[in-house]
């Protein structure tokens, strides 16, 4: 080991570089803390490492997954269902599907761009209808740091004044498609609310970064970073401070406490080597996502703390919760034969739905929102694949190759985004007899939907099917029954695993403060999901990076009056 | 400790060519490598006899004429084999050995069911015998029960054969698809396309 000086302990230690690890490194440097940020991944810049612009007979596979890109070759994001050597384990009876990125900038490199806030309603739900938990800030606490958000990274979308789904500050939506408006054409004769997207994509430019060229392939990563990215968006000016210090490969085990109980450093695997390392800071700050940061604090066993770093309440581990999920596709005769055009757009929807209705004439709380695909996309692996469904059944020759041409784009789906409410039989541990190949304990995850999830996922189904008949649709799959679960989405397969690490008022409760603080140990802090107390009915990634500010912004104020 | 530092741990690094972020960059080394490489397998192919990797002669020979079968030459655009659909087909068993066994005994059961009933090969077999077995399996919601593992199996066959043809550039361009390039703003669909649907932009 080598003999370590004051030179090697820095003010701050992050652990993970995705939304959550980007926004405070880039906030943290700001505030001109040094700052090390640790990633269990390799490196990767979508300015060099992006396909975007390749076509789709420029590779053998045309597009086709890998094993360790599993939405496809080119698809920016590394990693996946199952990391080798990073297995997590299920109790019996439990579904359950944890997508982890291996990479600099984590999922951030996956996402849809789709960026909602949350609103008043969803702060506080539990003073609504009494489930789950109220989390200990409000929307009036968040706004100014969604608002600084906002201008940071950039967002388009629309002023619609709706109560729970707040306006921010918003570049022009693009244009809907032509296949859209006759999605809110249905939409709006069912006063299902309707409105554009409201996507971290670039329309005009901002702080350096050009506005979108519309190539449609933000998921491949965007090579001039007109979309949000971790990498390109948050941690390129942080570098730029001179104060931060990236690590790769570096898979953390455990936050390490001193005599006085503080935390003091966090030990990781350098995977490259194969070797223990470790780093000395005088602040943690965990971003590894919600439930790897929960398996760190679990495995931060000392004699202060038995059962984990910041774990007094028992809590760790606790009250994970995922988007619900369905979908329903047809096929919209009015259609076919579209004359040919560019329709690529953003890469996603131009417009979508948000919740819309009043819980109270319903027999499921809280809601759901609604995104749209369809459109002639780009052709890739799997192109049309199951044309039998279409008229005539099949068939082959000249008509059938009429039939692509005629069918292609003639598609339109809707898939449902819903809240689920934390319970107390969906959550992880350590599972006590398995260990990764870092020598790692790993997660056991435990998984229930209740009938709030059932339910109100029956109501997506019903609600799809009405939509597209009234666009005409041949609906060729049947409504799924309650004992096929009305087609609920595996748990953790929408990929928007939160809490963990819950934040609250009570240390009893709670793992953290409403600063996303320890209870139990005030220089370690929790930035990505891990501190959601609750979900909403909108995707995670603008309320960790809002939170991920505030609590930077925390810790840099605590810093300088000299209390951390 | 100190090389460990300077390979992987980045300090400011990435600022140096922070200018270069702001510039579409269409063909960027690493990807332009890549694709060429590509290119220039397939140009040699083209050229060149392609050697299958995983089908054998036999089989080679089936799929040749069974991809034409599915999308033939028409007055817009060429044949499935003018789009080089048996290469890549070979080229995917070859990469992604678990599909090998499904598409392989897909062809087996297509001479085996040509044996039967003209008792000959599939590519031995006269044009209207084949059309006669591939009507029996093309459309899989009438093809009758003892057909049915000749109908599943047609279905992936279609789509293999689909994917391989509108994912070549002769494909693409036959589909019309304008996209994956740079537009200066987005002004929506053209007029038309909204007026067919009776809505408005």
């Amino acid at each position: 080991m080598p003999i370590r000086t004051r030179q090697d302990v820095y003010d701050v230690c992050i652990v993970g570089s995705g939304a959550g690890g980007g926004m405070a490194a880039h906030e943290l440097t700001k505030a001109g803390a040094k700052v090390i940020l640790l990633e269990a991944g390799g490196m990767w810049d979508n300015t060099t490492d992006s396909d975007m612009f390749v076509q789709p007979w420029d590779t053998p596979r045309r597009g086709r997954s890998t094993a360790e890109r599993p939405f496809g070759e080119h698809d920016a994001c590394l990693g996946g269902w199952t990391v080798p050597g990073e297995p997590f384990t299920t109790a019996p009876g439990t579904q359950f599907q944890w997508w982890r990125a291996r990479m600099v900038g984590g999922r951030t490199n996956h996402w849809g761009r789709i960026s909602l806030r949350f609103g008043p309603d969803d702060f506080k739900h539990k003073t609504a209808d009494g489930l789950g938990d109220d989390w200990p800030i409000s929307y009036d606490e968040m706004a100014p740091y969604y608002d600084d958000l906002d201008r940071l990274v950039g967002i388009f979308g629309s002023h619609e004044g709706l109560r729970n789904h707040p306006d921010g500050v918003f570049q022009p939506p693009p244009r809907p498609r032509c296949w859209e408006m006759l999605v809110k054409k249905a939409a709006d004769k069912h006063a299902v609310t309707c409105i554009p997207s409201r996507l971290s994509i670039l329309t005009k430019p901002l702080n350096d970064r050009p506005a979108c060229h519309y190539c449609g392939q933000c998921n491949r990563g965007c090579k001039v970073n007109a979309n949000f990215s971790s990498t390109n968006v948050l941690l390129q000016p942080a570098m730029r401070t001179g104060k931060l210090a990236l690590r790769t490969d570096a898979m953390v085990r455990e936050v390490t406490v001193g005599a006085d109980g503080l935390a003091n450093g966090v030990v990781y695997i350098d995977k490259v080597s194969r070797t223990e390392k470790r780093v000395d800071a005088r602040i943690v700050v965990l971003a590894a996502s919600a439930c790897e940061s929960a398996r760190i604090l679990l495995n931060s066993k000392s004699a202060k703390f038995p059962n984990g770093l910041a774990n007094s309440s028992g809590v760790v581990g606790k009250y994970i919760t995922d988007t619900t999920g369905t979908d329903v596709g047809g096929f919209i005769p009015s259609l076919v034969d579209q004359p040919r055009h560019n329709c690529d757009g953003v890469g996603g929807a131009h417009l979508y739905m948000p919740w819309w209705l009043d819980n109270k004439k319903l027999d499921f709380p809280r809601g759901y929102h609604i995104e749209i695909w369809g459109g002639m996309g780009m052709p890739g692996y799997g192109f049309m694949g199951g044309i039998q469904g279409y008229p005539p059944g099949g068939g082959y020759g000249a008509s059938l190759k009429n039939d692509y041409r005629r069918y292609w784009g003639a598609s339109v789906g809707f898939s449902g985004r819903g809240e689920m409410i934390p319970n107390e039989d969906s959550y992880c541990e350590l599972d006590p007899r398995t260990v990764d190949q870092w020598g790692i304990p790993v997660l056991r995850f435990h998984w229930k939907w209740s009938d709030h999830e059932l339910l109100q996922v029956k109501h997506m189904q019903e609600t799809f099917r009405t939509l597209l008949q009234e666009m005409g649709a041949v609906v060729s799959s049947s409504m799924p029954t309650r004992e096929q679960n009305y087609g609920i989405a595996t748990g953790g397969s929408i990929i928007h695993e939160v809490g963990g690490v819950r934040m609250g008022s009570s240390s009893t409760t709670s793992a953290l403060n409403a600063n996303c603080q320890a209870w139990d140990c005030k220089n370690l802090f929790v930035a990505d999901g891990g501190p959601f107390t609750t979900q909403a009915d909108k995707n995670p990634t603008w309320t960790i990076l809002a939170l991920s500010m505030r609590t930077s912004r925390y810790i840099a104020a605590q810093r300088k009056e000299g209390k951390l | 400790m100190s090389s460990d530092f300077t390979r992987r741990e980045v300090v400011g690094a990435l600022a140096a060519t922070a200018g270069a972020f702001l510039i579409p960059r269409p063909a960027q080394a690493t990807e332009a490598g890549r694709i060429a490489t590509h290119a220039r397998r397939l140009a040699a192919a083209a050229g060149a006899a392609y050697m299958p990797k995983v089908y054998s002669a036999h089989e080679w020979a089936t799929v040749q004429s069974l991809v034409d079968y599915v999308i033939p030459k028409d007055a817009r655009s060429g044949s499935a084999t003018d789009a080089a659909v048996p290469e890549f087909m070979d080229t995917m068993l070859d990469l992604e050995a678990n599909m090998r066994t499904a598409n392989r005994g897909g062809l087996a059961w297509i001479d085996h069911q040509c044996h039967l009933r003209f008792g000959r090969d599939f590519i031995d077999c006269a044009d209207a015998q084949r059309r006669q077995l591939l009507d029996d399996i093309a459309f899989p919601r009438r093809a009758r029960p003892e057909m049915a593992a000749g109908a599943s199996w047609f279905n992936s066959f279609r789509d293999f054969t689909a994917t391989g043809f509108f994912t070549s550039e002769l494909g693409v361009h036959d589909l019309g698809y304008q996209g994956n390039t740079v537009l200066p703003e987005w002004t929506g669909c053209p007029a038309e396309n909204y007026r067919r649907l009776g809505v408005t932009g």
